[in-house]
């Protein structure tokens, strides 16, 4: 269907729902380079305010792209909850953001009543206030040792990398984070290298810290999908299972995977049953621009592609998500003000999708960013209801060199809206007198006993 | 005041037990964070002296090719990540006069994100491939040297030649511990349109804390004899050697 209107004396047309979702979309340099982008910002607002009268309903019958030629589509559209829809059927995009906004509906019954490309359409006539307070209603909780997405609480992945995959130097790492308070979202390393003998070790390092010291949490090593089964099938430790996914069946295939694929991982994984007070084995990373990278995208812009891959995500029940959102560089999200948007997006979209969404709050050297603009996005979602953020030494990660957030930045966040960890690893926390029972680290002295005991690993 | 765990610092460069104020960093530590940072974000703009770099390749033996992207200065190279993947009409002109060579393997050299990494680690890396390479029956290409490229150039590199392998070889965006790390990336049967799936990642080499060069380039020689015997490189190309693997490096 053509989108056209007639303003300020000049006539606009826009072909189709993609070409109209790309030129309404906030500007970012990933839909520039993909040729697809608002050529000025009055073409931009022009598209936003069609896209307003857009009814929710087109979005249904003119899928993206074509379910036949694209699994994500069309797990799209069998996702969808046609019962719940009927609520907002009558609305168009521009009202949809009032209902949203109007506060009177419980969101996360409406989960798949909403497809990724209806949120996607709404966030792009939203303030950044709006996406923030909106998903800050939208509470969804995940389990496997401990209980993530509680209200008032904020979790972290402890990622302690490595160049060279030392377990030694990884141990540190651990150490480090863990006195810090950091862990309860997993503690999850990316392995400078997929050598499976590599993986396994620092998989069995993780069990074994986890073990030895009874902390209410999980541990991931984000190697690829097909690493995992092959190391599950040698009976590796395996908690979590850990996947990069994108928004088109295209992109997915550049990662080497299908949901297919997918599916058999996290039947595998829960057969393992190694969860206690929850099942829920999978981790997904996303982040905007992958599928134009992978020259996948289909003429659909970065943040729409984004949000499709939630869908894939959400198909297998997964305990965290995060958009990993200044990872990419600048010729996807140029500078802070592109950073600081993508993530505010993110977090609403994949909420209102029903996901456990985190995120990784970074940028790249190559970007025109720094560590205050992180400062700014970890405070706005903080305030949004963030299930969980990276706690990584100093923010340096010396293995994927980038910048995220710190352990540092975690304490600042619980102490500034009294955000408390995942309450089984507080709980932990307290006992092991890491944390003095008030949301707050302890003294050194009472952290003297976990220190020795941390030490004897035969690491040290 | 630093944590009372600071000893743990030699095992790792990773900016663990800085202590704290309230629940910041101490100064010192913040101040030294953003002087790397610096540093890093300088690092990027660094232009490459590529022809220092072929001359001092020819000293040490080696046959170079000299290639241009369609990339013209480094903002443009940051921006626009398609013209870092193509390569100007005379390039593609001097590939294809080599190619019925029948090369089985072509390495290429590029400052990427980091010109820093090629000049400290290139020449030393190169020999030490070579090294690895040495009793192989492999036919390699001539070295390719091309500023300001991206990982899929070596596509087009490989197809032009006609090479049954590429491996680029290309300096990693500069991180704050680190502004001069390679990463390696292996396509077997290099074609344009090939994805990342079809490729095998080497990453983190520099020395000293990183991955060595003897060690990247026996883990090359692997992965490309394995590529070859498979007829595949990429996801499904696993990393299964266990003579080579980083515990070696890691508890040497």
């Amino acid at each position: 269907m053509i989108y056209t209107a007639f303003i300020k004396g000049k006539n606009y047309r826009f072909p189709d729902l993609a070409t109209l979702l790309a030129k309404a979309s906030p500007r970012r340099s990933a839909d520039e380079l993909a040729g697809i982008a608002a050529e000025s910002e009055l073409e931009r607002a022009v598209a936003q305010k069609i896209l307003a009268d857009v009814p929710l309903q087109h979005f249904l019958d003119q899928p993206l792209i074509a379910p036949e030629v694209d699994e994500v589509s069309k797990l799209i559209l069998e996702q969808h909850d046609a019962q719940a829809f009927t609520a907002i059927q009558s609305l168009t995009v521009g009202e949809f953001r009032e209902w949203l906004l109007a506060g009177e509906h419980d969101l996360s019954a409406m989960a798949f009543a909403f497809t990724p490309e209806m949120v996607a359409a709404v966030s792009k006539i939203m303030r950044n206030q709006e996406l923030i307070a909106v998903a800050s209603r939208c509470q969804v909780i995940s389990q496997f040792r401990n209980t993530i997405g509680l209200p008032g609480r904020l979790s972290t992945r402890l990622q302690p990398n490595h160049p060279t995959d030392n377990p030694r130097a990884i141990a540190a790492s651990i150490l480090d984070g863990l006195l810090y308070g950091s862990g309860d979202a997993v503690i999850g390393i990316n392995p400078a290298t997929d050598n499976l003998d590599n993986v396994h070790t620092l998989l069995n390092l993780l069990d074994e810290v986890i073990n030895q010291h009874q902390i209410p949490t999980q541990s991931c090593v984000l190697s690829h999908v097909t690493t995992s089964m092959e190391l599950m099938q040698r009976g590796a430790p395996i908690d979590l299972v850990f996947q990069s996914i994108a928004g088109t069946e295209a992109a997915n295939r550049s990662f080497g995977i299908d949901l297919a694929m997918l599916a058999e991982a996290k039947a595998m994984a829960e057969d393992l049953g190694r969860g206690s007070v929850g099942q829920q084995v999978m981790y997904f990373e996303t982040g905007q621009g992958s599928a134009l990278s992978a020259n996948a995208h289909h003429g659909i812009d970065a943040q729409t592609c984004e949000a499709r891959a939630y869908a894939v995500a959400r198909a297998f029940s997964p305990l965290l998500v995060n958009s990993v959102v200044g990872f990419i560089g600048p010729e996807y999200l140029y500078d802070a003000k592109q950073i600081i948007r993508a993530g505010l997006e993110d977090h609403f979209c994949g909420k209102l999708l029903g996901l456990p969404m985190g995120c990784d709050i970074c940028y790249t050297n190559h970007a025109e960013a720094d560590q205050n603009d992180m400062d700014n996005l970890l405070t706005l979602l903080g305030v949004a209801g963030c299930n969980y953020i990276m706690g990584i030494p100093g923010s340096d990660d010396i293995m994927l060199a980038y910048q995220s957030t710190s352990f540092h930045d975690a304490l600042y966040l619980r102490q500034l809206l009294n955000l408390r960890p995942a309450p089984e690893f507080e709980a932990w926390l307290n006992k092991m007198g890491i944390f003095n029972g008030h949301n707050c680290l302890a003294n050194d002295q009472s952290k003297q006993r976990f220190l020795n005991q941390f030490k004897s690993l035969p690491q040290f | 005041m630093k944590d009372a765990w600071h000893s743990l610092t030699e095992f790792t460069p990773a900016r663990i037990a800085q202590g704290r104020a309230g629940f910041s960093l101490p100064t010192e530590a913040i101040l030294e964070f953003q002087l790397a940072h610096a540093a890093a974000r300088d690092a990027v703009q660094q232009n490459w002296q590529v022809e220092q770099f072929n001359q001092s390749l020819i000293a040490s033996g080696f046959e170079t090719i000299q290639l241009n992207t369609l990339v013209s200065n480094r903002v443009q190279y940051l921006q626009r990540p398609d013209l870092g993947r193509q390569l100007d009409q005379s390039s593609k002109d001097l590939l294809q006069s080599y190619s019925d060579s029948n090369y089985d393997l072509v390495m290429i050299v590029s400052n990427g994100l980091s010109s820093l990494a090629i000049d400290q680690h290139g020449l030393n890396l190169l020999k030490s491939i070579d090294l690895a390479f040495q009793n192989s029956p492999l036919k390699l290409a001539p070295i390719c040297l091309v500023a300001n490229a991206r990982v899929a150039l070596a596509d087009e590199i490989g197809s032009l030649l006609g090479a049954k392998s590429a491996v680029i070889l290309v300096g990693e965006r500069p991180g704050l511990s680190v502004a001069d790390s390679i990463g390696a990336y292996l396509t077997y049967a290099p074609k344009l349109g090939n994805t990342d799936a079809e490729r095998n990642c080497i990453s983190n080499i520099h020395s000293p804390d990183g991955l060595s060069y003897s060690l990247a380039a026996q883990k090359l020689a692997y992965l490309t004899s394995q590529a070859r015997l498979k007829g595949y490189s990429g996801v499904l190309l696993k990393d299964d050697d266990v003579s080579s693997t980083y515990i070696q490096q890691n508890f040497a």
